[in-house]
């Protein structure tokens, strides 16, 4: 007979809390995100700065990686025009759930100062974006406290929610 | 040129004015001036028509007729040493004459001479292609063909070459409008989602002056971010955002900015 009664049926019958649960998923998804290496105009070049030596995001687990299958997060980084457009979907859907998007400079957030008929007017037109950072171009340490916002963001939400499949329509 | 309007409001008017409508021409002089040049027209006229001739920026300008362009730079390249066409397109005077004027810019590293050749076709009217001779003039007529929709006769791969293979228009056209029409606006929602979807995903907002209240919500300042919806006063607390939450992260050592050291000297 057990003296401290542990009620098998709360919590979903788990006698854990589910808060740790979340917490361990969490913490590995928010320290672990691989990004895809989007750079198609000059904020690309501010994007490999910041995974160079100097501010070096391998330190925070933020892996550049060639491949949508092996990524976490996309980083869209410059000018996407309306012939690649088709391409930025294609990429988006082959990376693996969970998935985040970072909008990178104003380009990719609103089409930016290329107001013409070849731009498209903000990638949010395309694929669901997470996190927007002004600038033209922003600099690595304002990629890198996106970064950090977003593994906010990651930590805020509960481990069974971030899966949820996230679609434009 | 231009008559003159008064600038006091200039600012006001953000968008397109017909400032370089008419493009000031730069004085010509005669081919006589120049011997090399002279020495060469006299070779092209020996064999082809040439309507005009004349020398504007130390280079000479001549205009020849259309089906005459494969045989002229052919002579230029194989008897008068201009071994190098640097570039071709074309000019866009539909709303004058409904021709277009189409050039090719002729190089001699031997001579260190330029000539530009030049004839007027029909709207409509296809050229004939000197890829044969030039292999750079592949992707410039390509290029002639996507953005004003002039076709090169013989040309082995007439496609666009900028623009996607679906895309419709020739954007170099003065009458395409800067920000597209109607097809170029809703390209990529057409394509990717299909035509229904126009209604969910909203036109495109191009408007450059648009003043939107919420901005300051959406893209606020660093240490001033609120949750969205939020109210924005303008007096709100500055916030240092740090790595991690107050309740520190599993397994993460938290970061302790006294005990930290800031390096502040930029030459260290
Ligand atoms: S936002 Fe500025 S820096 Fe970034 S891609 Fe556009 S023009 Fe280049």
């Amino acid at each position: 007979m057990a003296q401290h009664k542990v009620n098998y049926t709360q919590d979903g019958g788990l006698p854990i809390a589910l808060t740790s649960v979340d917490k361990i998923v969490n913490w590995g998804r928010s320290n672990s995100l691989w990004a895809m290496t989007y750079g198609l105009a000059c904020c690309g070049i501010e994007m490999m700065a910041a995974g160079a030596s100097r501010y070096d995001f391998d330190r925070f687990g933020t892996i550049f990686r060639a491949s949508p299958r092996q990524s976490d997060v996309m980083i869209v980084a410059g000018t996407l025009t309306k012939k690649h457009s088709e391409f930025i979907k294609r990429l988006y859907d082959q990376m693996t759930e969970p998935r985040w998007v970072i909008s990178m400079g104003s380009c990719a957030n609103t089409g930016g100062m290329f107001n013409t008929y070849a731009t498209v007017q903000g990638v949010d037109r395309i694929i669901p974006v997470d996190l927007y950072l002004p600038g033209c171009a922003p600099r690595p340490e304002t990629l890198q406290y996106g970064v950090m916002l977003l593994q906010k963001k990651i930590r805020a939400n509960k481990a069974g929610n971030a899966q949820k499949a996230k679609r434009l329509m | 040129m231009r008559a003159y309007k008064p600038k006091d409001n200039v600012q006001a008017k953000a968008y397109y004015t017909d400032r370089f409508y008419v493009a000031p021409q730069v004085p010509k002089s005669a081919v006589e001036t120049d011997e090399v040049f002279a020495s060469d027209l006299e070779a092209i006229k020996a064999k082809f028509e040439v309507k005009d001739a004349y020398i504007q920026v130390e280079q000479m300008v001549i205009y020849i007729n259309a089906h005459d362009i494969y045989g002229v730079l052919e002579l230029m390249r194989d008897e008068l040493q201009y071994t190098q066409l640097s570039e071709m397109s074309a000019i866009d005077w539909l709303a004058k004459d409904n021709t277009f004027e189409i050039f090719y810019q002729m190089l001699s590293m031997t001579k260190r001479k330029r000539i530009r050749v030049k004839y007027f076709i029909e709207n409509g009217q296809a050229v004939d292609s000197v890829e044969k001779l030039f292999r750079s003039a592949d992707w410039s007529e390509r290029e002639m063909f996507d953005m004003f929709g002039i076709e090169a006769n013989n040309h082995p791969f007439m496609k666009r070459i900028l623009m996607p293979y679906d895309w419709q228009g020739n954007p170099l056209l003065k009458t395409y409008p800067l920000e597209g029409d109607e097809f170029a606006a809703w390209y990529e929602v057409d394509k990717i989602y299909g035509k229904e979807a126009r209604d969910i995903i909203g036109p495109e907002l191009r408007d450059t002056a648009r003043v939107d209240r919420y901005d300051s919500e959406r893209f606020s300042r660093l240490g001033f971010e609120v949750p969205k919806g939020t109210k924005i006063t303008g007096d709100e607390e500055p916030h240092v955002e740090s790595y991690q939450e107050e309740s520190g992260v599993f397994m993460v050592t938290k970061l302790d900015k006294e005990s930290s050291k800031v390096i502040d000297d930029p030459q260290r």
